[in-house]
């Protein structure tokens, strides 16, 4: 990635940083190119500086350092109304002193289109959400749902190439937020517009974006496809992060042929796949995926290393049997398995051996 | 009216015993409210002593003088009627009538009883209210009333011939009644003539309607002032973190705590022709020492006292609505494509509006009323219709005109007002 002026790139973030009080960096060290179409959703914990991206592109905080670029042009130096790009902010922002339709026309007009062409638009936009018949309504007199598809809309109707969305789905409630998220998704692929998405629901970004970039502490830990993201994280933050996760403590013992036997705390081998660990010796945590792990030895390669476990507790959740176990003293070790007719289910006391392939232990930085 | 009726009658609802739901309701609700409205019952006898009975008194008063027809003894508070002699005159004779002799009998009559009350100056100010110079008329007339002897007419136009004028025995005969609107005819700059037409006062003594549109522009010109001013303050109080806008708000308040007196003379010490602005000016030798500027005791010395004096009326009420309005409505439209000046006008302007609303009506209603700073500062051509109203309380005497203009500037007000209702929405104003 020496050369960020890739001909496909039409938002770039080159350097950037920011601080706002000059003595803390809020974002350390940003670099990312996004091509145009895609779906980016930025993902991190409270504070770790997602809205300040998004505010630093749209134009309402200035980059302290490095250069942000739309379209190959620079836009440090072009006001936000110039920069024509849509927004729907966290808390939604419909003018709330003017109807539905007269904050959907607002864009048109300072623009300039024409009346009945931007009645048109409006329309087209408002049933584009399904929200046809609400246009003469203010904003407070919707429900959040809907003032949040309003917001959608408005953010659209201008026909902007880039979207930001600041968290648009945070005050629904779970099935909505489900809805909204499968109808944002097929809006953005129908239209074509590239997306910035900041959200801080995993679930919300795995199913939604092209690609997920991981914030913490002011740098992105990755920036990958939900499902590497999920299935190979680079590093234990993110592995954390995204999903759930069962950690074992250890020290690496040797690392040869991509393989790397760590040893435990309490002095069991296994063998695992090295991601950011370089030399014998070092801390690590293993990391391995609930349903990842095997408690079938008979299914495990001829030679792999197993541990043994003790059944804590047995939860029945229809679909997949939840197991926590105790393993290398770990109290929290949880295993999911799916409810298939030969499945054995677990009894508390019950002494097992649980396994996995070495390609899903992952060996990352303490 | 077909199916679910079909008796005609709708169905009752009634609760679980039989008793008509409504009926149970109401009865349910009767006790909170009669303790509610005990709770109020305080306040709403203080208001109705303190403020409502005495506009009411004063409207009254406003129309009703009986300086004519009812001397009340200081001493025992007797009230005695008075001038009866002379109504049943001017009750026989139409207005315009000739005064015959007849009438100055009556007259005659009436002043003995004057001179016994001794209450010949109470009958001559009322009389003078209307036609200047009839006080003296009276107490003289009254003084050798018990050396009259008829022929009364004569004897009256010896002590002076004033007493054959038809527009004193006009204004007797509109005073011979307690109730009158002449009050509200002087205070709009009219009066009757001796045929009780209405006509306008004679052109240099017209000051009434003169002071009302004068107050009318004075105060809608220091309304805007204070809106000019206190806008952009508002804004900044708003937007400001919340260490520095406290820091502001002590600035816009500090003058609050300080009493009025005080902050008018200090207007007094910067404007005065010797004063620090003037001084100031021509220390920097921008104008001669001959021709300094006339700040003070006119109207730009009222209309500068009087803007900083209303100004945190003004601020209080746009902060209050400015403080919620979320930056991201302003950025969402700059977002939207709109420029600055676009995103202001169409976004956060409006959203103030009730503030403006309110600054506005507050700062009017307390500058059409406002009399201390315009005595002190205002002179001869800084005066406010308030002033007048004190001197005819203070001064003159003359409650009733007193009264009557108080009575024409609350109709004012109260028709801005409505006004304001029809065209803003009362329901729009946000006080804080
Ligand atoms: N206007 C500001 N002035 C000073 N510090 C700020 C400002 N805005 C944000 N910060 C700080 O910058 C950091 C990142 O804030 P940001 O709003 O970007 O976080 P975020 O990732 O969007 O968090 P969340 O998920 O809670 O919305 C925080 O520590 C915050 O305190
Ligand atoms: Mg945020």
């Amino acid at each position: 990635m020496a050369s960020s002026q890739s001909s496909d790139a039409f938002v770039e973030f080159d350097r950037v940083q920011k601080s706002y009080d000059g003595e803390t960096l809020v974002v350390k060290d940003l670099n990312l190119t996004l091509p145009k179409g895609e779906f980016l959703t930025m993902l991190g914990p409270s504070g770790s500086g997602k809205t300040t991206c998004l505010m630093m592109l749209a134009g309402f905080e200035t980059a302290t350092h490095g250069d942000i670029r739309l379209n190959g042009n620079s836009i440090n130096n072009i006001p936000p109304h110039k920069r024509g790009i849509g927004m729907v902010f966290q808390n939604y922002a419909l003018f709330p002193h003017m109807t539905i339709e007269e904050n959907l026309s607002f864009p048109l007009e300072v623009r300039g289109i024409g009346k009945s062409d931007r009645e048109a638009k409006v329309m087209r936009a408002l049933n584009m959400v399904e929200m046809g018949s609400f246009g003469k309504r203010r904003p407070a007199q919707l429900s959040g749902g809907q003032q949040q598809r309003v917001a959608l809309a408005r953010a659209l109707v201008f026909e902007p190439e880039l979207v930001l969305m600041d968290e648009p789905l945070g005050a629904l409630d779970k099935q909505l937020r489900e809805k909204m998220q499968f109808e944002i998704t097929n809006l953005a692929h129908e239209l074509g517009i590239t997306v910035v998405y900041v959200t801080h629901d995993q679930t919300e970004a795995l199913t939604m974006s092209d690609r997920v970039a991981v914030f913490d502490d002011g740098i992105i830990q990755q920036l990958d496809t939900p499902d590497k993201l999920y299935e190979e994280p680079q590093n234990s933050f993110v592995a954390q992060f995204i999903g759930e996760n069962n950690t074992l403590e250890g020290t690496i013992k040797e690392i040869k042929n991509g393989l790397a036997l760590v040893q435990l705390d309490d002095g069991e081998l296994i063998d695992c796949n090295p991601i950011n660990v370089s030399k014998p010796g070092e801390r690590t945590r293993v990391s391995i995926r609930p349903e990842r792990v095997e408690t079938n030895p008979a299914r495990l390669t001829e030679g792999a290393h197993t541990l043994k476990a003790e059944v804590l507790e047995f939860i029945y959740m229809g679909d997949i049997f939840r197991t926590r176990l105790r393993v290398a003293g770990n109290d929290e070790f949880i295993v999911k398995t799916r409810n298939a007719p030969d499945q054995k289910r677990m009894t508390p006391g019950e002494h097992i051996e649980i396994g996995w392939l070495p390609r899903d232990c992952r060996a990352l930085d303490a | 009216m077909t199916d679910a009726t079909a008796n005609g009658k709708p169905e009752m609802l009634t609760t679980a015993d039989g008793k008509p739901l409504k009926a149970a309701l109401i009865r349910a609700q009767a006790r909170a409210r009669r303790r509610a409205f005990l709770l109020v019952l305080p306040l709403l006898a203080f208001i109705l002593i303190t403020f409502v009975m005495p506009i009411g008194q004063m409207l009254h008063q406003s129309v009703y003088n009986p300086g004519f027809v009812m001397h009340e003894d200081i001493g025992s508070g007797k009230r005695t009627p008075i001038m009866t002699n002379l109504k049943v005159w001017f009750d026989e004779n139409p207005a315009g009538t000739e005064p015959d002799e007849a009438a100055f009998a009556a007259l005659h009559e009436d002043m003995l009883l004057l001179r016994e009350l001794r209450a010949p100056g109470q009958v001559g100010t009322r009389v003078n209210y209307e036609r200047g110079g009839s006080r003296s008329m009276f107490t003289k007339a009254a003084r050798r009333a018990e050396r009259m002897d008829p022929p009364y007419k004569e004897a009256f136009l010896d002590v002076d011939e004033e007493w054959a004028d038809p527009e004193l025995w006009r204004v007797m005969r509109d005073a011979s009644s307690a109730y009158t609107f002449n009050f509200y005819l002087a205070a709009l700059d009219r009066s009757k003539n001796a045929d009780g037409e209405i006509v306008s006062v004679d052109e240099n003594r017209q000051i009434y309607i003169k002071l009302f549109t004068r107050t009318l522009f004075l105060s809608v010109l220091i309304t805007f002032l204070t809106f000019l001013l206190g806008y952009p303050i508002a804004h900044l109080l708003a937007t400001l973190p919340l260490r520095y806008s406290n820091l502001l708000m002590i600035f816009v308040l500090l003058p609050f705590w300080t009493s009025l007196l005080v902050r008018t003379t200090s207007w007094m010490v910067l404007l005065q022709s010797q004063g620090v602005v003037n001084d100031a000016l021509v220390g920097m030798g921008i104008l001669g020492d001959d021709n300094r500027l006339q700040m003070m005791y006119n109207q730009i010395g009222t209309v500068v006292a009087m803007t900083h004096i209303l100004l945190p009326f003004m601020v209080l009420p746009l902060y209050s609505v400015m403080r919620p309005i979320n930056p991201s409505y302003v950025r969402a439209a700059r977002s939207l494509g709109a420029t600055s000046w676009t995103a202001f006008r169409r976004i956060y302007f409006p959203q103030t509006v009730p503030g403006i609303g309110a600054g506005a009506l507050l700062v009017f209603i307390l500058a059409v009323g406002y009399y201390i700073t315009p005595a002190l500062v205002g002179g001869a051509d800084g005066q406010l219709i308030s002033n007048l109203i004190a001197f005819h309380m203070q001064n003159s005497l003359n409650w009733s005109l007193a009264a009557a203009l108080a009575a024409l500037l609350l109709a004012g007000i109260l028709i801005l007002y409505w006004l304001y209702d029809r065209l803003i929405g009362i329901d729009n104003l946000k006080l804080g």
